[in-house]
């Protein structure tokens, strides 16, 4: 359970004493990162007086905890993918694009910022925007008689919090996937023409799964990374929209749900998500480089 | 043709980026009818609420910089110098808040650390602060590792290690006096990301009912209309202030003559 146990072994003969310098660390790590995480999934299995149960688990299987769960992962797919997309074709735009080179650097700084504006601000940006009295609804009704209220659109729902999400998604997703595109060496898409590959053969030969890894990593990332937002939806939605972060939060503050433990449950189900999520990421990018080799 | 492609790429995004921001520029303008004011900002600014949580976000961000510094750069250190087989775990820790929702670790600290625990950290007000400030470092864990971390890369610890143990350094010296110097740059990076990080952070603050800056904005949201949108001007204002700031201290590394 320590992360100080792998080395317990080190070469004989001296007192194996080296771990001692990361106790601090270990211990900082177990009391507020590994132990809150163990409260929560072991709640997750128990009664109020603490004996094994499924019934928590089981009863997130109500009709309107899975509706939470299954928009919040919608959003988050949906968020994750549409970020990838956008952010690798900017990032392409930057690095094969032909642009000035004074884009690349403008472009990368703001990256950084955009993708740390998150949380409480980013909605009142966007409700300032995209609201009811917000500028471009104001600006598409008043020019273009194009009201989006009426078309349907709404700020508080799957495709409003999608769109705000997208201001860090894609931001991220440059950073990340820029270096990566820098890596792609000249000399390989030379040799692809020599060899007759035509633009979109080396794409999908040479370029892509090279950077599959790069790509599925960042997409695990932004899926955990909406997944979690909580600030941002609430600040949204207040809690009008119901997804997991924000019935959490209900249940945290005051046991909307009528049962303690099922709030652990609730908790339990955001971690096994991301788990999964990560855990694809890892095997499916171990097959990758284990192919690219 | 490709050149074409490109050049719409990014125009789509800087539309979508930039339009935002013109909304909450140009709607944090507009609290006097008819006109453009500072008005949103003055109420804000005026506002003791605004001074108090401002006040108190700066001095957990600050609390937990010098912590996560005094924390990361020992640890990333050791385990660089004395512990190499270990990094790939340590970094697989760092990297989990990052997989981990901040919304479980902080429900986490709530049952964990109750008034009926073995460490009733949220009982006293010192404590809870506390222990906001430690959910703080653990959300900035994976920026201030990853910075340090690189930063240890460009120069041999080893040998620096080496040279001033042979003059007598102790290990506090040689922490503070010959390592923290030499990635001073990275320490800031890292600093001026948690502090970006902390200053508007909600759900933790939130649930543990601390008065802090973005709980402020999210009540304030929801009960006004013009100064939201000043707030977010202004707290987008303090992320660009810091990401600067990391330009600038890495450029000044740039200009510094190069590693030895």
């Amino acid at each position: 359970m320590s992360p100080a146990k792998p080395d317990a072994s080190p070469p004989a003969r001296r007192l194996p004493l080296h771990w001692l310098g990361i106790l601090p660390f270990a211990a900082f790590v177990t009391l507020f990162l590994i132990l809150p995480t163990m409260k929560i999934v072991v709640g997750a299995f128990q009664t109020p007086d603490g004996s094994f149960t499924f019934d928590n688990i089981r009863g997130l299987f109500t009709p309107s905890i899975l509706a939470a769960y299954w928009i919040s992962i919608k959003i988050s797919i949906a968020s994750a993918l549409l970020g990838c997309l956008i952010g690798f074709a900017m990032s392409a735009a930057i690095v094969f694009g032909g642009l000035p080179k004074g884009i690349r650097g403008p472009l990368l700084t703001f990256s950084g910022v955009a993708s740390n504006f998150a949380g409480v601000p980013l909605a009142f940006a966007f409700l300032a925007t995209l609201g009811p009295v917000g500028i471009l609804t104001a600006f598409l009704r008043s020019n273009f008689g194009f009201d989006l209220r009426m078309l349907g659109f709404n700020l508080l729902s799957f495709w409003g919090l999608t769109i705000t999400y997208l201001f860090f998604q894609i931001p991220l997703m440059i950073l990340i996937i820029t270096p990566a595109l820098d890596g792609l060496k000249r000399e390989w898409r030379e040799a692809a023409e020599i060899l007759g590959a035509t633009g979109l053969q080396y794409w999908r030969m040479v370029a892509f799964p090279i950077l599959l890894p790069s790509l599925l990593g960042t997409l695990a990332l932004l899926f955990a990374n909406a997944f979690g937002a909580v600030a941002t939806a609430i600040a949204l939605t207040g809690s009008s929209l119901s997804i997991v972060p924000i019935l959490l939060f209900a249940q945290i503050r005051g046991d909307v749900l009528g049962n303690p433990h099922l709030g652990y449950a609730l908790a339990f189900g955001m971690i096994v998500v991301t788990g999964i999520a990560n855990a694809i990421y890892i095997w499916l990018r171990a097959r990758s480089e284990r192919w690219l080799k | 043709m490709k050149k074409i492609w490109a050049w719409g790429a990014l125009l789509f995004g800087l539309l979508y980026f930039t339009l935002p921001l013109i909304g909450m520029t140009n709607f944090s303008l507009k609290m006097r009818r008819g006109e453009y004011s500072f008005d949103a900002y003055g109420k804000v600014f005026s506002d003791p609420r605004f001074q108090e949580t401002f006040t108190y976000s700066v001095m957990q961000a600050l609390f937990t910089i010098v912590f996560g510094v005094l924390l990361v750069v020992p640890t990333a250190y050791w385990v660089r110098l004395k512990l190499p087989r270990l990094r790939p775990y340590i970094e697989f820790i760092t990297l989990l808040p990052l997989v981990i929702p901040a919304i479980v670790i902080v429900f986490g600290y709530i049952r964990l650390y109750n008034t009926s625990s073995w460490l009733p950290l949220t009982g006293s007000l010192t404590g809870t602060n506390m222990l906001l400030m430690f959910g703080y470092a653990t959300l900035a864990l994976p920026y201030m590792y990853r910075a340090v971390d690189t930063g240890l890369r460009t120069i041999d610890i080893a040998t620096l290690t080496e040279a001033a143990q042979s003059l007598g350094a102790g290990w506090a010296t040689i922490l503070g006096r010959i390592i923290l110097p030499n990635v001073l740059v990275a320490v800031l990076s890292g600093a001026f990301l948690t502090f970006a990080i902390v200053i508007g952070e909600f759900t933790m603050a939130a649930l543990l009912n601390r008065p802090a800056f973005g709980p402020y904005m999210q009540l304030l949201g929801a009960n006004r209309a013009y100064e939201p949108a000043a707030l977010a001007v202004i707290a987008f204002g303090i992320t660009w202030g810091c990401l600067g700031l990391i330009q600038l201290v890495s450029r000044f590394q740039k200009s510094a003559p190069p590693k030895a």
